[in-house]
């Protein structure tokens, strides 16, 4: 999703209710609305200090090591329910990347061992951010490499629905 | 990947059929190259920050780093020098004391001495800098000030700092 716009939506999970095309359109503009008025809300609570973040290119260019590229630090970067799990990454560019994902898997651990809960929940969101980060660089490559895809537009690129198939399953 | 002889031999004959249909109009030709490369460069950054993770850059000697360091060593496997800063900090040069692109060349100037006073060779790189910082809302005029194929004593791009577009920083960044 780029600028509250829907460019690109895939179900992975062929036993599910499907929205409406245009569901998954508002409901795209809304969670860019969400995010950023979350951001917004942050925003009013003051800096926040958060010393895992390394705000810089300090250690990109001393060491030549891969940060994670998601750049969704104040707005809203999941909604967990009982009925779903909603993920949102952000790149510098301003693409928004979504994932809805059932929450048993997860949410079902976290209550069977209540004392390991927060490392679970970790966890799931490693396995999420390596996700995002997958599917940025699949985008990157199969997406803007596409010398016929125009920028901006609904990307409907064969290749780029296997290749974000493949990497779910 | 293919290797590098491929990509300066397809580059190098994007460079001679484009002279050919401007008719040695190296203006023209420059600017088309530099349009290439503003769409190129428009797209080449989403791979940049999908493999390096790059943060937004606080100063623009930063972003000088961050391009010469890590962007070109990616892409091209070069390492520019950056240099002649200007006062106010919103310039700078990329020297580059290599070109991927020019290995094989040499400009016909016995046919046609203009072509070593109009034609930038390597102008798409400027273009691919002005698009991807285009991305990063970063608005900049790039361009050859020197280059070798030219008998100059070096290679030299200027990156000059217009604007930072703020309104088109998306939100949710700290």
């Amino acid at each position: 999703m780029k600028s509250g716009g829907l460019i690109y939506q895939q179900d992975v999970n062929p036993g599910l209710n499907k929205l409406t095309s245009n569901d998954y359109l508002v409901l795209a503009g809304t969670l860019h609305g969400v995010h950023a008025i979350g951001s917004q809300l942050n925003s009013m609570m003051g800096p926040r200090e958060n010393k895992s973040f390394d705000n810089s290119n300090n250690t990109l260019i001393g060491t030549e090591r891969a940060q994670n590229p998601n750049t969704n630090r104040s707005g809203v970067q999941s909604i967990e329910s009982d009925l779903f799990n909603l993920y949102l990454f952000q790149t510098l560019t301003g693409y928004k990347f979504i994932l809805i994902t059932s929450p048993n898997t997860v949410v079902h651990n976290v209550q069977e061992s209540k004392a390991f809960g927060r490392g679970d929940l970790n966890k799931q969101y490693s396995a999420v951010n390596e996700l995002f980060k997958q599917v940025y660089l699949c985008f990157s490559d199969y997406v803007m490499k596409d010398p016929f895809y125009s920028l901006e537009m609904p990307i409907k690129s064969g290749l780029f629905d296997s290749k974000v198939r493949a990497m779910v399953q | 990947m293919p290797n590098s002889e491929l990509f300066a031999l397809t580059y190098g004959s994007t460079v001679a059929q484009l002279c050919r249909d401007f008719n040695n109009d190296y203006q023209e030709v420059n600017q088309q190259l530099d349009k290439m490369g503003y769409n190129i460069g428009l797209r080449l950054i989403e791979e940049f920050l999908a493999k390096t993770g790059a943060r937004r850059c606080q100063t623009f000697k930063e972003t000088s780093e961050v391009i010469a360091k890590i962007g070109f060593k990616i892409f091209l496997n070069i390492q520019p020098i950056v240099g002649n800063w200007s006062q106010d900090g919103k310039s700078f040069s990329l020297i580059l004391t290599e070109n991927p692109l020019a290995e094989f060349v040499e400009l016909p100037v016995a046919q046609d001495p203009n072509v070593a006073k109009e034609l930038w060779y390597s102008q798409i790189l400027c273009g691919v800098l002005r698009g991807a910082l285009h991305m990063v809302q970063l608005d900049v005029d790039v361009w050859f000030t020197k280059d070798v194929l030219r008998g100059d004593d070096q290679t030299e791009i200027k990156l000059k700092l217009l604007k930072i577009l703020k309104d088109e920083v998306p939100a949710g960044e700290d």
